[in-house]
């Protein structure tokens, strides 16, 4: 979905980047199908014109932060000390704070990266929910229990960046079936009562449309070879997923949604993603 | 099928990505070995609230309540054993260990109250793969159990499960922040500035107070520390144990089986039992083609067979998909008879839907 996202911002002509973190690399995956040797995980490549993609890795992200603010030997110093990584990597929130920090800071004109140019556009893959959640809400937390220092002003900073809805846009995805429909129901309610922000849309992926009547469902009941039956198994999931699709919209309460139908293709490749990419466009 | 690769298996661990139907297999399994004759507890993370209801575990009660029979009843499962089930609360199950580890109730009063205790505690990251694995540990010592299921963490990444024991209790020993602030310390050496400067540059990008809550925390603790690394290292033996088997579940999409790839090469790293594979949602039905003329005359009605043949060549593209990628993690994981469930045509989260998945793991 990001990378869908990401296509269709890159088409507008936006300069636009997909972020991955905890050291994932599936866009890179579905989008680079030409295989590009990358510049290593941790670098902005381009896919596509105007699509880059990064993968955030805690450990690299932690390592250009503290050159970022440290005079270069201190840093140094700091980031091959063994016990420094291990004390950073331990602390709770630390991996998700230097992530979503790392988030920012792609964001920023200028940027802080010397020689990096600036996006117009950042998306950031995140997690799913519980996890997703404590990635934007790291910052915050940590300025609460720094409250002074350079962490609590940078953490307010980011918080504020996240908090913002001028500036940040949240997209649930969802599935059309009982838990993630739940999920992505409390994920609107912990953003809102947690960082104070609403769902600017969600993207319902992988919705099963059924190609028959009422009628024709009556009369698929007349015949049982497997053609048959996987055409009465096809409609009953549809229903299901309709089903569902009306308590998620009942539940959203006004928030825009859109859906997008499940692909019947082998693997999800480029074109995959550009045809998810037209539906995306058409339903905004 | 599933109940061979079981046999003498006391503690199931249930790995894989989110979304692949995790719970429900955990709960299934845990429903079928009950049925079986044992006593069996089920450890479920967050499970659908369909699902929660349908066990009876509306309430959360942080310790595995024995499920009613009579709840199987009329859906032909017999329950010759018994099956308990609990939802895992993680900040109660580590207030419960720190109450158990502490010497007196003054220490543990002191941690509870820390702040940087409650952050830790609360965090969703880390803390539910350290606690579900020590309330596996606490069950297994103490549960009188046959056999424990525990459903993990829907992490991203499985591996943070496997890294939870280690990664909490090098925190909470501190051994990193403790050389830093000791006067000749090894940092102190490495950096040749004494720790005067390592503390300064801390300071800088950690500010003050979170140091200060730390010594605070880490004081605090100092009683707890030498029962969490007993702990940390029964649990690494339960892990490894024999008795103890690692299930990784999947779904036939591409993301869920590369990560039940990496996962299974992790365990074999790590020196951990693989018990094998679960597959979940794959496409029912065949990839032969259709005979349109043949179903048409069944039918009676040629649009409706045209209809039907559409469906079908979309149901196929999906079947192909799923036969290919159950190949490629026979081929990667070395479990040549992985257990496969086919999608449902329904959700699966109340009785009816436990048995229907239960049928399929144990046929």
């Amino acid at each position: 979905m990001a990378a869908a996202v990401g296509v269709v911002a890159a088409r507008r002509g936006l300069r636009t980047i997909v972020a991955e973190v905890a050291a994932r690399d599936d866009v890179t995956r579905v989008l680079d199908e030409a295989r590009l040797p990358l510049a290593g995980r941790y670098a902005e490549n381009e896919l596509a014109p105007g699509l880059h993609h990064i993968s955030i890795d805690p450990g690299d992200a932690l390592e250009e932060y503290l050159r970022d603010q440290l005079p270069g030997p201190l840093a140094d110093v700091l980031a091959q000390s063994r016990m420094f990584t291990v004390f950073a990597a331990a602390t709770p929130g630390m991996r998700e704070l230097v992530s979503v920090g790392k988030v920012w800071e792609l964001t920023q004109n200028p940027r802080r990266t010397p020689g990096a140019e600036p996006y117009d556009l950042v998306i950031l893959d995140a997690p799913a929910t519980g996890h997703g959640l404590a990635i934007l809400e790291a910052p915050r937390t940590f300025a609460e229990t720094a409250r002074v220092g350079t962490v609590a002003r940078q953490g307010r900073t980011i918080h504020a960046m996240l908090a913002d809805p001028a500036r940040t846009g949240v997209i649930a995805v969802a599935s059309p079936e009982e838990m993630p429909v739940n999920e992505t129901l409390a994920l609107c309610r912990a953003l809102r009562e947690r960082m104070g922000l609403e769902v600017a849309r969600v993207v319902v992926n992988g919705v099963a449309r059924s190609h028959f009547t009422a009628a024709d469902a009556a009369a698929l009941r007349r015949a049982d070879s497997e053609p048959v039956r996987a055409a009465r198994w096809s409609h009953a999931r549809a229903r299901a997923h309709r089903a569902q699709l009306v308590r998620l919209r009942r539940g959203l309460d006004g928030v825009p949604c859109s859906t997008l139908p499940q692909l019947h293709v082998a693997e999800l490749d480029g074109a995959a993603i550009a045809g998810l990419a037209d539906r995306l466009e058409r339903s905004l | 099928m599933i109940a061979k690769r079981l046999e003498g298996k006391r503690i199931v661990i249930c790995a894989g990505s989110g979304g692949v139907g995790k719970t429900t297999t955990s709960a299934a399994l845990a429903m079928g070995l009950a049925a079986e004759g044992r006593k069996v507890a089920v450890v479920t993370i967050d499970p659908a609230k369909r699902l929660a209801d349908s066990l009876g575990l509306e309430d959360l009660g942080n310790e595995p309540r024995l499920v009613d029979a009579n709840r199987f009843a009329g859906h032909g499962i017999e329950m010759k054993g018994e099956l308990w089930a609990m939802m895992l609360d993680a900040k109660r199950t580590f207030d419960e260990l720190i109450g158990r580890l502490a010497p007196d109730e003054k220490a543990r009063d002191e941690v509870l109250a820390n702040r940087i205790y409650q952050e830790l505690s609360g965090a969703v990251a880390g803390s539910q793969e350290f606690t579900a694995i020590a309330k596996l540990y606490e069950l297994d010592r103490e549960g009188g159990f046959d056999v424990i299921v525990l459903d993990t963490p829907p992490s991203r990444n499985a591996l943070d499960f496997l890294d939870a024991p280690d990664r909490l209790t090098g925190f909470f020993e501190g051994r990193a922040l403790r050389v830093l602030l000791a006067p000749t310390g090894l940092a102190a050496r490495v950096v040749g500035r004494g720790t005067g400067v390592v503390f300064g540059v801390l300071k800088r990008v950690t500010g003050v107070d979170l140091l200060q809550d730390l010594s605070v925390f880490f004081r605090s603790l100092g009683g707890l520390i030498e029962g969490f690394k007993e702990r940390t290292k029964g649990v690494k033996a339960l892990l490894a144990d024999p008795a103890t088997t690692f299930l990784v579940i999947t779904s036939p999409e591409r993301e869920p089986v590369e990560e039940a790839i990496f996962f299974r090469g992790k365990l074999r790293d790590a020196g951990m039992p693989f018990g094998g594979l679960i597959v979940n949602r794959v496409q029912p039905f065949g990839t032969e083609p259709a005979d349109e003329a043949a179903i048409a005359e069944t039918l009676g009605d040629a649009k409706l067979a045209a209809k039907v043949v559409q469906t079908w060549d979309e149901t196929r593209v999906l079947a192909g998909r799923d036969q290919a990628s159950i190949k490629r993690l026979k081929r990667e994981t070395g479990d040549l008879e992985p257990v496969l469930v086919p999608l449902l045509e329904g959700d699966v989260h109340d009785v009816d839907g436990l048995v229907a998945v239960h049928a399929h793991l144990f046929a």
